[in-house]
């Protein structure tokens, strides 16, 4: 890899960790339970771009299978909290 | 043989989906694959309400191209209007869409479609199939909207659904 | 190991390009999350990174591997794909329990459709 590419993968995982902290910052915010879910599905969403990125910063195949496993988990968990907010039980 | 494959288009996708995964042709990897498209199909046969019936491949292509397309301008366009929500703030609005298309699939396939394009989110669905309310992040005109909405995406889906 | 090298420079080039691209649209979209003043316009803007961000991040993913290895690499393209299935799914019902809380809440939105068209709406 020459230091073009890496520079621009350095970069890239530094404006997604930016994006990171700015939906942080709404995740404590607030003000309501749903704003902090939208967040949280945003983190997992910023979470598993890096984790692509991070893939091509090392070369690696492994890293798209935790890609995978962080945008099922996200998935889930999100579906889960917006299913309690809508009725305040997850199963019916 | 419609037993042993109560879907077939979904068996091949699946078989397709195990070797990208994998990244082989191996026999092994063939054959694992073929089992899971086998298997997978008849253990969710019991699950399924209604088997589809998808019609015109040339339409579907249409609207995934188009789709693509929209989602690639409307990316730029919300993106924009972020960008300058502090001089000129975003006309936000609850848009109410009196609906044709009544196929429960066609209307899946349209939600995933209103909220998957930037700009749009499927909100509720009358009970009776008949209204959809949708909300748009930059509303210019509500009529021409609801025009090039049900012209876009509700026609081409009433194509291939009904 | 020797075969890093050997990526050719507009393929370099491209990469570097789309993902900071995917980057940038990500970020804005979190900028969007932070600033915009109501909860229904702050739905937007995430999609801004599940869709084009996703897109250019894996793309530029494609395109490395498949030069590195000197054959089709695609497997990243699945992200896309799954991301295109799952998020409508949250993000549809996030909207559905939000116009359920702030009803609940009598805060103004929009009354449920079905009871609009029983008053000759």
């Amino acid at each position: 890899m020459t230091g073009l590419l890496a520079n621009a993968v350095l970069a890239s995982l530094f404006i997604f960790a930016l994006a990171m902290a700015l939906t942080l910052v709404r995740l404590f915010r607030g003000p309501s339970a749903q704003d902090r879910v939208l967040a949280l599905d945003y983190l997992y969403i910023l979470a598993m771009l890096m984790m692509l990125v991070l893939g091509i910063r090392y070369a690696s195949d492994t890293y798209f299978e935790g890609a995978l496993l962080i945008a099922l988990f996200g998935f889930v968990g999100s579906f889960a909290l917006a299913k309690f907010l809508l009725r305040g039980e997850v199963i019916e | 043989m419609k037993r042993l494959f109560p879907a077939p288009l979904l068996s091949l996708t699946l078989w397709l989906l195990w070797l990208v995964l994998n990244l082989s042709t191996s026999p092994g990897n063939l054959l694992l694959g073929a089992l899971l498209g086998v298997l997978a199909p008849l253990l969710m046969a019991p699950l399924r309400p209604q088997s589809v019936r998808i019609r015109r491949p040339v339409t579907i292509i249409r609207l995934i191209l188009r789709v693509g397309l929209d989602v690639l301008t409307s990316n730029l366009q919300v993106a924009r209007s972020v960008l300058t929500a502090g001089q000129r703030p975003p006309r936000s609005a609850f848009v109410r869409i009196p609906l044709d298309l009544r196929d429960a699939h066609g209307l899946a396939a349209l939600s995933m479609i209103t909220t998957i394009v930037p700009g749009t989110i499927w909100s509720e669905l009358a009970l009776d199939r008949s209204i959809l309310l949708l909300h748009v992040f930059d509303l210019n005109d509500e009529r021409q909207f609801i025009e090039h909405f049900k012209h876009t995406y509700e026609r081409p889906l009433m194509e291939i659904f009904e | 190991m020797n075969e890093f090298n050997t990526l050719p420079l507009w393929l370099e080039l491209t990469t570097a390009a789309l993902l900071l691209t995917g980057s940038v649209f990500a970020l804005t979209g979190a900028f969007g999350l932070l600033r915009m003043k109501t909860f229904f316009q702050r739905m937007h803007p995430p999609a801004l990174a599940s869709t084009l961000g996703t897109w250019c991040v894996a793309l530029a993913s494609i395109l490395y591997f498949s030069g590195l290895k000197h054959m089709p690499v695609l497997h990243a393209w699945l992200i896309p794909i799954l991301l295109s299935i799952t998020v409508p799914i949250t993000t549809l019902l996030l909207a559905r329990a939000a116009l359920f809380r702030k009803r609940m809440a009598n805060e103004p939105v929009p009354e449920e459709v079905s009871s609009g068209r029983d008053r000759g709406n």
